[in-house]
């Protein structure tokens, strides 16, 4: 009974996991002090000082990154809860803001830097915190869209019987939506946040190098470092870069999302008992440090106080309120219709009108060479890496080991080990066309991976018993239990490392080392040209024509694909 | 006691639109008292509108004509004075037996202190001492359920709602939250006045009400009201309990009035556009089975072969009356009596039963025999199956029409009737080779 009473943390004055907690949070607080000085300071500070190659300034670099990482997060958590919610609440505007998360979902990420420099830059005119705007912004462009699309799918599944207990008992819709809402979909949340962070971290590298017009500020940060690096050829430095962001990304995973989906793991709706309760230290220390507990008793009782501040209005419950607004309705339509009508024209002047056909059938022909590389690579990654996730994943003590391992790879920045691909590239005299075209799925592939181990941890023993009963060994298993049975697996992860590897063409199809710059040709080495020039016109081409393919690959492909696996191959 | 009833419903009707236009009645002329001291128990089949009904009553949906009344005043939305248990429990996992109980009196802005002293003496009465900190996921089905009991008694409701609530229990579990309900009750150590008990299992009917509605579906009516006056605590074995309980099998088996010839589907819709129940012939042949082998000898008293196969008549019910349609037996008067060709097909071997069942089912399920026409006209011998939806979809909605066909596929692969492919969603006469 203790857990009601509030001040049980006088009884005695301090545990060892207070001691503990003390550093965490003082730590933590004097991070954030040290990063945020360096946000008013005027822009002429980023050219005055250069990003510097000097291990000792790595750990301040990291700060800096990390905490963008963290602005950006939050950012995306804040979008999450409102736009998700708006469209899940209102059915008018989510006929019209899904499609359009879905759309921006396929918009490469990195494109969104040069577009939205010089507005964010306007926003804190002269300051470094303009840089950081825009930079925070990319990150956030990597995160949000699918922990909004989680979020939604989340607050369109709750259980009805859920929904009913919470109106029965008469809750308030703002209690409802802390009670209820955002606690159901809390697992699913962290999950795709945490994927997020994976998608992130590649951005923050590619992010730091803010382009406005024909000036580059390098904010100070981890990616800063390793384009002076590159620059400089500098190896070594490139070696410190990676040691770091290893480093940062443990921190981040055991700091942040152990404790995260250790604690979620009471918000799952199935009332089996866990299957293996994902242990962390970081959540003990916070359960058992008896300072940590007392200031979650301020949050609880900030949460009663908003309840109750707000009141439930009586009156009939959700379904009664469809009918009477078919004026509205017009209005709605009308308004997206004009919306539509203006951008269409706006794409027509400005895009259409200007593009010659030579330069679109270019474009488009770019497209086709980098999907062709996408669906080469995948393949490839596919054959080796399923057959290794089916055999990992059917032996849980390597699935313990190998799946955190590639959960963690996934999170890795591979663009980090670019400049020693370019590096081999140069020095042996390669086809740029072929050997530059494995970075696109460096980081990637590992999403098939861990999707496949945990698709075979998944087949029933009893299947394996079966199959094992009657002596079904080989190609024969292969075809008829394993592949089947890890298929609706295989698929999701395969569609998210092809769109992860879209994004990173910007970055893949086009590296250097030094002033040596290597291509391949292709839709991303196009985009990314564009940018450099600061050709807006070439860059929004690009964009628009990679977004249209993805669109349509995912359309006619993927998700046809998708729901054939889950119909067909799926274990229940 | 005080006789002015606390919950009243008059001339309650209650539709959903279809897609299609055409509205789907659910609930039909429901008229309802409720009076102080009383549990009313609604009993019928699901589909019978039931919990449509207790829904309307807890503010959860409104009615499309008719009126609910709480204590003379038309309910609007969630009354406070009524509360609910769920079949499901519905318990929020991510908070503790405490927390899921004081929840409701959250909602209600009261001080912290009385929310705690509240809570706590629920869950005591309620049997959960001990259980405060715990998760609904550490606990068994039957203290889940109390949880249930507790989070909707500690707002000291007028009426408790009750959804099926012991139904997804085990038998013994069942019991013993009926017995400590009972006992509370009627120590009158509950705050509530009165009770609604939403039901499909007969026996619990008899055990807890003390008035029960028996419901008929298509649309959800009131076929009769059953008054019990046994007095509590009752016994199952008690012969007036038994006879009761074999009064509302003959109730609920009673065929509609004024039908020619004394036949009437009890399926919703004629022709090809009946809804099918969802009945595998495994059911129909253990069925078959178990009627024509001793004691039964081919005529069964429904209660007694409800309990001998452990069936409620959720379960026993629809294949009971799919065996009807089939004319493999007869449904009257709450027994169940087989037709030659029903006992021929319990002692048939393997192909004679699909013989018999192929005949049947060509002749007396129309949607059967309109399929395989159209495959014997065809000279391709095949056909879409989107083909025979579009055709269903004129008299039942979407979901019903996937199922009838669903269900037709499968008895129509067992009378090797006709074949269909799944993957391209096509009908045939082909076998495969």
């Amino acid at each position: 009974m203790e857990r009601f009473e509030p001040y049980v943390f006088l009884n005695k004055l301090a545990s060892r996991w207070d001691v503990l907690a003390f550093i965490v949070v003082i730590g933590l607080i004097t991070f954030l002090g040290e990063t945020s000085r360096g946000l008013f300071a005027p822009l002429s500070q980023l050219q005055s000082t250069p990003v510097s190659l000097d291990p000792a300034h790595l750990p301040e670099y990291a700060a800096r990154t990390t905490f963008r990482m963290m602005a950006a997060l939050l950012l995306s958590l804040v979008f999450t809860l409102t736009y998700a919610t708006w469209a899940a609440k209102s059915e008018r505007a989510g006929r019209l803001l899904v499609p359009l998360l879905d759309i921006l979902q396929s918009v490469p990420i990195l494109g969104f830097i040069s577009v939205t420099a010089v507005f964010f830059m306007s926003l804190a005119p002269g300051r470094v915190l303009g840089a950081e705007f825009v930079a925070i912004f990319a990150i956030f462009t990597s995160q949000a869209w699918n922990m909004a699309f989680s979020f939604y799918q989340s607050l369109r599944t709750v259980p009805i019987e859920l929904i009913e207990a919470a109106e029965s008992f008469r809750l308030t819709p703002w209690m409802r939506f802390w009670q209820l809402e955002v606690p159901f979909a809390m697992p699913a949340l962290i999950w795709n946040m945490m994927m997020s962070m994976s998608g992130g971290w590649f951005f923050v590298v590619a992010s730091e190098a803010v382009v406005v017009g024909h000036t580059t500020f390098a904010l100070p940060g981890v990616g800063s470092y390793i384009a002076v690096a590159i620059a400089e050829k500098n190896l070594t430095a490139i070696g410190w870069a990676i040691l770091t962001m290893l480093i940062v990304i443990l921190l981040y995973d055991q700091l942040l999302f152990r404790p995260l989906v250790a604690w979620v793991d009471r918000f799952r709706v199935e009332q089996e008992p866990g299957a293996g309760v994902p242990g962390s230290w970081a959540l003990t220390m916070m359960r058992r440090s008896k300072l940590i507990r007392a200031s979650t008793v301020a949050f609880q009782a900030a949460v009663l106080w908003t309840s109750r501040a707000i009141r439930r209005k009586d009156g009939p419950p959700v379904e009664a309120a469809s009918r009477s607004k078919r004026s509205l309705d017009l209005l709605w339509v009308s308004l997206i219709v004009a919306a539509l009508v203006v951008s269409l024209w706006h794409i027509f002047a400005v895009l259409i009108a200007n593009t010659p056909l030579k330069e679109a059938l270019q474009v488009s022909g770019l497209a086709f060479l980098t999907m062709l590389r996408v669906f080469v690579l995948i393949t490839l990654a596919s054959l080796v890496w399923v057959p290794i996730g089916v055999w990992v994943g059917m032996r849980p003590g390597a699935a313990q080991i190998v799946q955190p391992l590639a959960q963690f790879m996934a999170a890795f920045p591979a663009n980090l080990l670019f400049p020693l691909a370019v590096y081999g590239i140069v020095a042996w005299k390669l086809n740029p066309d072929v050997f530059l075209s494995p970075l696109m799925i460096l980081g990637t592939q590992w999403y098939i991976l861990f999707n496949v181990i945990a698709g075979a941890a998944s087949i029933p023993t009893e299947m394996r018993y079966v199959a094992a009963n009657f002596r079904v060994s080989g190609w024969l298993w292969w075809r008829k239990v394993a592949l089947p049975a890890v298929l609706p697996f295989y698929v999701t992860g395969a569609i998210t490392a092809s769109g992860g590897s879209w994004n990173a063409a910007i970055v893949a199809e086009l590296a250097s080392w030094g002033d040596t710059q290597v291509e391949a040709r292709g839709l991303g080495a196009y985009i990314a040209e564009a940018t450099t020039a600061g050709d807006f016109h070439r860059i929004i081409l690009g964009i628009g024509t990679m977004s249209l393919f993805v669109v349509i690959i995912n359309r006619l492909f993927w998700r046809p694909l998708y729901y054939y696996a889950e119909r067909k191959y799926r274990l229940t | 006691m005080n006789t002015t009833p606390i919950l009243q419903c008059i001339d309650v009707r209650k539709s959903f639109p279809k897609p299609e236009g055409a509205d789907l009645l659910v609930l039909d002329g429901m008229n309802l008292e409720l009076n102080e001291g009383q549990i009313v128990g609604l009993l019928g089949r699901s589909g019978s509108g039931k919990s449509t009904l207790l829904r309307l009553i807890a503010g959860l949906a409104e009615p499309t004509s008719g009126r609910v009344t709480y204590l003379g005043q038309p309910v609007t939305g969630p009354a406070a004075g009524i509360a609910m248990v769920f079949q499901s429990f519905a318990l929020f996992p991510w908070l503790t037996v405490f927390e899921n109980v004081a929840l409701g009196l959250e909602a209600q802005n009261m001080a912290r202190t009385e929310i705690r002293k509240r809570s706590l003496a629920a869950i005591d009465l309620i049997g959960l001492d001990g259980f405060e900190s715990a998760y609904p996921r550490e606990l068994s089905g039957g203290m889940r359920q109390r949880v249930g009991f507790a989070r909707a008694l500690v707002v000291h409701p007028n009426i408790l709602l009750m959804d099926e609530p012991f139904s997804a229990l085990d038998v013994l579990t069942a019991e013993t939250l009926r017995t400590d309900f009972l006992d509370l009750w009627s120590e009158g150590r509950m705050p509530i006045k009165a009770v609604i008990l939403v039901t499909h299992n007969i026996e619990e009917a008899v055990l807890m009400c003390d008035r029960i509605l028996v419901f008929g579906s298509n649309p959800g009516r009131i076929l009769s009201e059953i008054k019990v006056s046994l007095p509590q605590p009752r016994n199952r074995l008690d012969p007036s309990f038994r006879e009761l309980v074999e009064r509302i099998y003959v109730e609920m088996t009673v065929r509609p009035q004024g039908t020619p010839g004394g036949r009437q589907e009890r399926f919703p819709g004629l022709g090809i556009g009946s809804v099918l129940p969802q009945v595998s012939t495994n059911r129909l042949a253990g069925l078959l089975e178990a009627v024509a082998a001793p004691p039964f000898n081919g005529k069964a008293d429904l209660p007694e072969i409800a309990s001998d196969l452990q069936m409620e008549i959720d379960d026993l019910f629809p294949v009971a009356e799919t065996l009807q349609m089939l004319r493999f037996a007869e449904l009257e008067g709450g027994d169940l009596r087989l037709t030659d060709d029903g006992k021929a097909f319990a002692q048939g071997g393997v192909d004679e039963r699909k013989r018999v069942f192929s005949r049947h089912l060509l002749t007396y399920v129309p949607l059967a025999a309109h399929i395989r026409r159209v495959l014997d006209e065809r000279a391709s011998h095949s056909a879409r199956k989107s083909r025979f939806i579009d055709e269903l979809e004129d008299f039942m909605s979407e979901e019903e029409a996937d199922q009838t066909l669903s269900n037709v596929v499968r008895w129509g692969r067992y009378a090797e009737a006709f074949a269909y492919d799944d993957e391209n969603a096509m009908f045939s006469l082909e076998n495969p080779t």
